[in-house]
């Protein structure tokens, strides 16, 4: 196991170097200019310097090189430093620099990184974590009333998209009954606890939305992988060996059902950073997926490039999770 | 060695020991003397007359019905026999004449809903299973009966080791530590005839072939000494050759441990070899009942005379075609009030659509469900 994982580590390498160079040249072949957003008076020899400021003017592999050596190197080196507070380890020289904003990506990231793994995040922790026991329910009592009330939640959360609930519960929560802000403030800073409640209060709704969608996928899926493993002769059997139905339940048929529930999980982790851009809007948590689309917007490509490529790497990783984790649960799996 | 000072040997082994690991060395000559017995105890111990006393194990009108979108099913009807400790009841009929209905319910192990148990009684020393409240009846199960199931790729769980499924019942019914378990698990491998328990223990089903995996579950179903054993099918899902070792192993544990053994099989091959007493079941009834020797000396059912006669013989003078029964056997949708074997039946009187027939003695612990009983010898033996 340890070797499969340390192999599959290693292939990620190539993997994401080819996945690095589609996604650079698709942005390439995009008609989008990081001049266009600046004022038409500007004159064109101005605007050719600033291209070749920028590096626009190299061939396509040089710029690619120069990214990745700034996205794979040097952006690293700063994040070490600031983290270790070295500042000797960072690297000299040019950074990875934002179009839109001139500013290091990698600052923009660290930025926006904490709203969207507290707002984003904890929803699918709280989605994940309410669905596994209401999905294991549901399943035991198969059509009871807190199942077809299961399936009443959850036919709402897969159908009604987020941009109407979201704008509902802003309506009802914040505008009638006010017991919520209707915008996410991101320059809260939580210092002490009117501060921390303030804090709790503006993630409510946000995390609401993005929850009822996660907990309505993974507990449907929990339920039909638990219901799946009911039917199964081993639990008769366990049953006939006089287990509880506890046992029956938490340990012969939990153990099954999670095989395939975890693949889910961890595959659905990277949405995270990406599947949350329509709450994020509405919200206006500007979280990593907000810094996307305004990027792409300005035909930023810097940031779209970066960020689309640690997406990938987020995807391509949680893949390996979920391998990993299939081949923990599952001793029929193999991988030598 | 007399059978007699091997028994109480047994004994001594299969109370719940106290000392985890004691009894593992003590088991292998004890092995070895039944594989040498094993071959000259052909002759079965007769058990009519022997117990005076109430049987160890009686069902009395069983009744057991399924609730379905199409309507009631009738599965199990008035079903009743008894079997005694040391003794083995064959139950034979066609697919869906409700053997593995009435096993099930005997310890209450199907959904209900859809299933209910109508009516009738269980008794196991003389306690009724089917008034015992859920935990009872849990502390039974396993421990009192066991329960051997038909398939064996399917009826073991796959994601934990065989020592962890054997243990559960040690440790859930006998209060054993996990080292005393686990000890116990080994030997109990090792009693079912898997080289190397030690190290098997600690494997997954995956790892085992289905000859292996039933032995597993034959372990698993003798862990807590039972005094019943249900074994639905155990063979069936297995190649003739593996079919042939488990028979024998059951043979031998029985002859070891004394439990009862019902064993629910449609291969009558198999239940002339190892039954003493033949049950035969249609549309979820007993229609004929009898020692192993009178009932297939003189099948007195029209049914069983059919199935019989479909049953292929080794060494048959003429290659003689293979012949099945007619029909399909019906699905009751109320409580059978006429013979329900009539449709196919090449005796059938008007009776026989007008009164259910009850079962009634024809001979030495034979009985058969039939107005016009066949008296003839049988001409297939
Ligand atoms: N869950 C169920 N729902 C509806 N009907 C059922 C159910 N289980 C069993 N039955 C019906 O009960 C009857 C008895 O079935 P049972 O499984 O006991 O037969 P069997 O004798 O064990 O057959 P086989 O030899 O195929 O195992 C059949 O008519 C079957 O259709
Ligand atoms: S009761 Fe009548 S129909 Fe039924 S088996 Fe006997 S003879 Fe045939
Ligand atoms: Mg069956």
């Amino acid at each position: 196991m340890l070797t499969f994982t340390l192999r599959r580590l290693f292939l990620m390498v190539p993997t994401l170097l080819v996945i690095a160079l589609a996604i650079f040249l698709l942005l390439e072949l995009s008609p989008g200019d990081p001049m266009s957003q600046l004022p038409l008076s500007i004159p064109e020899d101005v605007r050719e310097g600033l291209r070749a400021a920028l590096g626009l003017g190299d061939p396509w592999y040089v710029r690619f090189l120069r990214w990745l050596y700034l996205f794979a190197v040097v952006e690293p080196s700063h994040m070490l430093a600031a983290a270790t507070g070295l500042d000797n380890l960072a690297i000299e020289g040019p950074r990875l620099i934002s179009f839109q904003t001139r500013s290091p990506v990698a600052d923009l990231i660290m930025q926006r990184l904490p709203q969207t793994l507290w707002v984003v995040g904890l929803s699918y922790l709280v989605g994940t974590l309410l669905a596994l026991p209401i999905g294991i329910y549901s399943a035991y009592r198969q059509y009871g009333w807190f199942d077809q009330f299961g399936v009443l939640i959850s036919m709402a959360g897969f159908s009604l998209p987020s941009f109407f609930t979201g704008p509902v519960l802003i309506l009802v929560f914040s505008i009638w009954l006010g017991w919520f802000p209707t915008v996410y403030d991101t320059m809260l800073t939580v210092s002490d606890w009117s501060s921390f409640w303030l804090q709790v209060r503006q993630m409510i709704l946000p995390v609401a939305v993005l929850s009822l969608l996660n907990l309505a996928q993974i507990s449907r899926f929990v339920r039909a992988s638990v219901l799946d493993n009911l039917g199964q002769d081993y639990v008769r059997t366990a049953r006939a060996k006089g287990m509880t139905e506890r046992v029956v339940l938490l340990v012969h048929v939990l153990r099954n059902s999670m095989i395939p529930v975890v693949t889910v999980i961890a595959l659905g982790f990277p949405t995270v950073f990406t599947g949350a851009i329509i709450t994020e809007q509405l919200f206006r948590v500007n979280g990593i997926g907000q810094l996307l689309i305004t990027s792409i917007y300005a035909s930023d490509v810097p940031t779209v490039m970066t960020l689309s490529v640690i997406f990938a790497a987020l995807v391509v990783f949680f893949n390996l999770v979920a391998d990993v984790l299939y081949g923990l649960l599952d001793p029929r799996i193999r991988y030598d | 060695m007399p059978p007699r000072g091997l028994a109480s040997e047994r004994n001594n082994h299969w109370l719940p020991h106290p000392y985890p690991g004691v009894g593992f060395t003590d088991l292998r000559p004890l092995l070895k003397e039944t594989d040498k017995m094993s071959n000259s105890h052909l002759e079965k111990p007769t058990t009519a007359g022997i117990h005076a006393s109430a049987p160890l194990f009686e069902v009395r009108d069983l009744e057991t019905v399924i609730h379905t979108r199409s309507g009631t099913v009738h599965a199990v009807n008035s079903v009743s026999f008894e079997i005694n400790a040391g003794e083995t009841l064959g139950v034979v009929g066609e697919s869906g004449s409700g053997k593995s209905v009435t096993m099930m319910s005997l310890i209450r192990l199907l959904a209900s809903p859809p299933v209910e148990l109508r009516g009738g009684q269980v008794l196991l020393g003389g306690e009724d299973l089917l008034k015992l409240d859920e935990g009872a009846l849990r502390d039974l199960r396993g421990k009192k009966v066991g329960f051997v199931f038909q398939d064996p790729m399917t009826s073991l769980n796959p994601v934990f080791t065989v020592g962890f499924q054997l243990m559960e019942p040690l440790r859930q019914h006998l209060g054993m530590s996990r080292r005393g378990a686990h000890d116990r698990a080994v030997e109990l491998l090792a009693l079912v005839g898997i080289p190397d328990p030690a190290r098997r223990v600690d494997e997954y089903p995956h790892q085992f072939s289905g000859g292996m995996r039933q032995r597993v579950m034959i372990a698993m179903a003798l862990a807590c000494d039972p005094a019943v054993l249900i074994a639905d099918e155990p063979t069936t899902a297995l190649d003739v050759t593996i079919q042939a070792q488990i028979i024998e192993l059951m043979r031998e544990l029985q002859s070891k441990l004394g439990m009862a053994v019902i064993w629910v099989t449609h291969d009558l091959n198999v239940v002339r070899e190892i039954a003493d007493r033949v049950l035969v079941m249609y549309a979820g009834q007993v229609i004929e009942h009898g020692p192993v020797d009178a009932l297939f000396a003189q099948p007195a059912h029209p049914y069983t005379r059919a199935l019989l006669a479909t049953m292929p013989r080794a060494g048959g003078a003429k290659q003689e075609r293979l012949r099945a029964i007619e029909g399909m056997p019906p699905i009751l949708t109320e409580a059978p009030q006429s013979c329900a074997f009539r449709a196919r039946c090449g005796h059938a009187r008007a009776r026989c659509a007008q009164e259910l027939p009850r079962r009634q003695p024809l001979s030495n612990g034979h009985d058969v469900a039939c107005h016009y009983p066949l008296r003839e010898v049988a001409e297939h033996v």
